[in-house]
């Protein structure tokens, strides 16, 4: 009897302990579907992945504008869309920022920027903030590439050089994109780089 | 004489040394590696932060506060700045004197962040601000800004 008690409590934690780990990973992880979106674009329409027709897949970027690591990338951002959407992988750029914390990146200026910037990409607003924790999007610029089934193929930076991308020993989104049109799965999948919190709105 | 310039040189390099020491050291992941992982008996409360980071900026008052709080208690404050390399003195020395911060600051100028951010701790994606706190072998890991200095409190008293 003492022996089964034991059992069942090793067996208890082990399975306590399993379910912590799953608890603290929110998100997609790689190879994980993505569920599609509907988010308010800044040309004033409703957007959802299913618009774009004949593509390959998507690359995802929360940024915004507030954020000076997402201001230093979106030269970078722009550039991944034009030399990557006649490939099939076009941009969706989204901003996660509750603008009530962040002034700045509030849905009218959103729409100055993208304006001033010529964005070639659609540029959403991610309001009541419900789509980023889907992702388990941490930071801006936080990237997700899927592939044209909304499989997660690839989570992280864009390069490992924020202050000046002509310095960049890795880009990493461009090497994931370009396994990704050989047909292959990227390596490394996952990769880290510094950014601004997402800032969501305060719990009370 | 060749000794005399020796020794002349070595002292203006060790004296270069203490200089820089009183200013901030640049230093890359290998070099702040050994302050994330000493081990006695004092709480080490390690924040990274940087000058353009607005969330990090406002937290910085409760780190000050802990530092002075502190100062009789086996507990440190290390501020890793996160600005860049090059703008060391234009902008971080003038950050820290202008808002005469008094914790312990070192600059963490390393291209590797995909490498060493999950060294730090694996859960961290890289936003920040973020803080670690460390005492011996545990640890705990926040990634988020602190509301106010009893956030902050409470954060590091789970570690006592």
């Amino acid at each position: 009897m003492k022996k089964l008690t034991f059992l069942l409590v090793f067996f208890l934690s082990i399975f306590a302990t399993l379910h912590a780990q799953i608890e603290a990973v929110k998100g997609y992880g790689i190879g994980e579907k993505a569920a599609d979106f509907k988010l308010k674009n800044v040309d004033g329409t409703m957007f959802s992945l299913a618009n774009m027709k004949d593509v390959k897949g998507y690359i995802i970027v929360f940024t915004c504008n507030h954020c000076p690591y997402s201001k230093m990338y979106e030269a970078r951002i722009i550039a991944l869309d034009n030399k990557y959407k006649p490939q099939g992988f076009p941009v969706v750029a989204i901003n996660p920022n509750d603008p009530e914390i962040e002034p700045e990146d509030s849905f009218g200026m959103m729409k100055s920027v993208a304006k001033k910037k010529k964005y070639p990409f659609p540029y959403l607003f991610d309001d009541g903030q419900k789509i980023y924790p889907l992702f388990g999007a941490t930071r801006t610029p936080h990237v997700f590439i899927l592939d044209k089934e909304l499989t997660v193929k690839y989570i992280g930076a864009i390069d490992d050089s924020a202050e000046d991308g002509s310095k960049a020993y890795e880009k990493f989104a461009e090497r994931a994109l370009n396994s990704l049109l050989k047909g292959e799965d990227p390596e490394p999948g996952v990769t880290r780089a510094i950014g601004c919190t997402i800032k969501a709105k305060k719990k009370k | 004489m060749l000794k005399k310039i020796l020794i002349l040189f070595s002292w203006i390099l060790f004296a270069q040394q203490i200089f820089a020491q009183n200013k901030v050291a640049v230093v890359n992941f290998a070099q702040l590696e050994p302050m994330l992982q000493r081990e006695n008996d004092t709480i080490y409360v390690v924040n990274f932060w940087a000058t353009w980071c607005r969330p990090c900026v406002a937290e910085l008052p409760f780190f000050e506060e802990l530092t002075e709080k502190n100062q009789k208690n086996p507990l440190k404050v290390v501020l890793v700045s996160l600005d860049f390399g090059t703008q060391l003195e234009s902008k971080l020395i003038p950050f820290l004197r202008k808002n005469k911060i008094k914790s312990f600051v070192v600059l963490l100028s390393d291209k590797n962040a995909n490498a060493w951010i999950q060294k730090i701790n694996p859960s961290w994606s890289g936003a920040i601000p973020a803080t670690l706190c460390y005492k011996g072998k545990k640890s705990i890991f926040h990634e988020q800004e602190f509301e106010n200095f009893e956030d902050l409190e409470n954060f590091v008293t789970q570690l006592k």
